[in-house]
């Protein structure tokens, strides 16, 4: 089993960095860092283009061949290179990293607890009120882009806090600045502003899990073993949550690892829409500043998300399915 | 389709049943599933309205009114106007012809592309698989969002086909997966054995023998990138990296509409309560094709 982690993990490390070159080469064709300076005001000298140009590895004349070799030295000792503002690619991803990973976190593991419980609750009560309840929000839900989702939110907050008269729900930004009320204040400003954000990624994955966990379970409630379970004189409660829960779950796990990427990206729409300071409003605002460093590093640092949520997936497997641990 | 299922009904009683074939059988089944009916009924009134509506409409679609800007829904105007003072009924439509058009041929593509790689991956195994798995692991690492996006400043000149071509090369790649597994599974199947001893060449195997007993995966898989690619594509255009002005799609007029969504809704629920519709028929034709088609699952909702 530890021989098999290890592979996978070598060959995420493979594919992260095959996955990041791949956004580096495309950014740096397509995107165009020369514009940037020749639009500047007041505008500057064709040397002093050239010259920041090639300061920041940015200068289109530079062979891509050049470019990439430099950029890639750079990142083999952990360094990402420069913005196109001339600031440290590094800096901003230590301060932009653990806005997204809360919000990615936090949304993952509440949608998809959420998800898989209402999923094989539903399940269990096949065609009662429940589970029709269910799954009518589940399919609606499913149809509405995250985008809408934050957007519907953030109005039917503003409404709120209207009819209110009070700001109970924040849907700017990620905390008040210069918010002086000591931590547990603190803290509370932190959670108003984390709810709508938080909400919208987990009702987006909330609705994707239980439809997948409720069909998963109605495959294992049907089958022997549960019964059998049953039979040898197990409670309802203890069969179905040892038995056919453990073993539906499996699948979703496997599940889990292909809908993270659409949870990385509905995390980028979020920060936007809620003007959250993460990775994914930096990457949006780095592709329209043609930030070629910046757009490779964000892709990196998803990829290496992919990849850790693929290889927990494949712990979490070996930890569900004894039959993987025995092997 | 239906001129199948008509003939059957048609064909008197005392003739013994001709042996069904597979698109009558497949018919059957998914007209005796009501969910997908419903959402075939919602996906063609909304066709319908998409292409016939524009012609009631006694605004032309890059017409002004200057004497309406941002106006509610009024007789006039049936939706109202924006900012700059055009038709919103007229912008909807012709934003809802171009996404359906866009979910299709997305969807239709994704699904080719997903069918032959994963079919060929699964036939040949050894090292065609491991150079196709590594491909698809590779993109499934990059978020789709991304590429589409950093490919944007190409992409801002072309027309929508090519949006379209790039959509369906980001998403085949779970599809494939799956196509790969069944196909691993089906190649030891008798028949395909059969054809491989008799000297078919494997590429006839596969295109002949495998994809068309999956046939029903396929479909079902059409019906759900059609969905994706839609919502997809709102994402993109929100940000603005989707289809280009003077081009509009539902999702670049939900993105416009987003931003006055409090002042003047009417910008912004028109055209999202039609994405989400959509969506939502294109979601239950898919689920219910999945229990018509899939043997296994003839219980469920």
């Amino acid at each position: 089993m530890a021989k098999f982690l290890i592979r996978r993990l070598l060959s995420s490390l493979i594919l992260v960095f095959l996955a990041s070159s791949l956004a580096y080469l495309l950014a740096a064709t397509t995107l165009s860092p020369r514009s940037n300076f020749e639009q500047q005001q007041p505008p500057l000298s064709a040397e002093a283009i050239e010259r920041e140009l090639d300061h920041l590895n940015l200068n289109d004349r530079t062979p891509l061949a050049e470019r990439y070799a430099t950029w890639l030295s750079g990142v083999v000792v952990g360094d990402f290179g420069q913005t196109i503002t001339d600031q440290s690619v590094n800096e901003h991803i230590a301060r932009k990293a653990g806005v997204t990973l809360r919000l990615i976190v936090v949304g993952a593991v509440i949608g998809a607890t959420l998800g898989v419980a209402v999923g094989a609750y539903s399940a269990v009560r096949q065609y009662r009120a429940f589970d029709r309840a269910s799954t009518v929000v589940a399919f609606f839900l499913l149809a509405v882009p995250t985008i809408v989702i934050a957007v519907v939110l953030q109005v039917t907050a503003v409404w709120i806090n209207d009819v209110t008269g009070r700001q109970l729900l924040e849907y700017g930004g990620e905390y008040t600045a210069n918010l002086d009320a000591g931590f547990w204040g603190t803290l509370a400003d932190r959670v108003q502003h984390a709810i709508l954000p938080t909400l919208t990624l987990v009702l987006s994955l909330f609705a994707a899990f239980s439809r997948y966990q409720r069909n998963m379970m109605l495959d294992v409630l049907a089958s022997d073993f549960v019964r059998t379970a049953m039979a040898k004189g197990l409670t309802r409660r203890a069969a179905l949550f040892k038995h056919a829960l453990r073993t539906a779950m499996i699948p979703t796990i496997t599940y889990f690892t292909f809908t993270f990427g659409i949870l990385i990206a509905n995390a980028t729409f979020t920060e936007k829409v809620f003007g959250w300071h993460g990775m994914g409003a930096w990457v949006v605002d780095s592709i329209v500043t043609n930030d070629v460093n910046a757009v490779a590093a964000v892709t990196c640092f998803m990829a290496v998300c992919v990849m850790a949520a693929s290889f927990l997936s494949d712990v979490l497997y070996a930890w569900l399915d004894p039959r993987v641990r025995v092997s | 389709m239906s001129i199948a299922t008509e003939r059957e009904a048609q064909a008197p009683d005392d003739i013994p049943p001709a042996i069904t074939g597979r698109w009558s059988s497949l018919a059957k089944e998914v007209l005796g599933t009501p969910r997908v009916v419903v959402g075939l009924v919602i996906i063609g009134a909304l066709v319908l309205m998409a292409w016939i509506g524009p012609l009631f409409s006694p605004w032309e679609f890059d017409e002004r009114d200057f004497f309406a800007f941002r106006s509610p829904p009024s007789a006039e105007h049936w939706f109202g106007t924006n900012t700059t003072g055009r038709d919103v009924f007229h912008m909807t439509m012709v934003g809802l012809q171009r996404s359906i058009v866009i979910g299709l041929c997305a969807a239709v593509a994704t699904t080719v592309v997903a069918a032959i790689v994963g079919a060929f991956a699964g036939y040949y195994l050894g090292p065609t698989d491991r150079v196709l798995m590594w491909i698809t692991d590779l993109f499934l690492v990059l978020p789709q969002f991304l590429i589409l996006a950093i490919l944007y400043p190409v992409l801002r000149g072309s027309e929508w086909p090519v949006f379209v071509i790039l959509l369906a090369g980001l998403m085949w790649m779970v599809t494939a997966k799956m196509v790969r597994g069944m196909t691993i599974s089906l190649k030891e199947r008798e028949y395909v054995l059969a054809a491989r001893y008799m000297g078919v060449s494997s590429g006839r195997i596969i295109l002949r023998h495998i994809l068309p007993n999956m046939s029903s995966l396929l479909i079902v898989d059409i019906t759900i990138n059609v969905s994706g690619a839609i919502i997809l594509e709102t994402a993109l255009s929100y940000f603005g990296f989707g289809v280009q002005p003077p081009d509009v799609t539902l999702g670049s007029l939900i993105a416009e509409g987003s931003r006055q969504a409090l002042a003047f809704p009417w910008t912004f629920w028109f055209c999202t309560g039609l994405l989400i519709l959509l969506v939502l028929a294109v979601n239950l034709v898919g689920d219910g094709l999945r229990d018509a088609l899939d043997p296994h699952s003839r219980r469920r909702s």
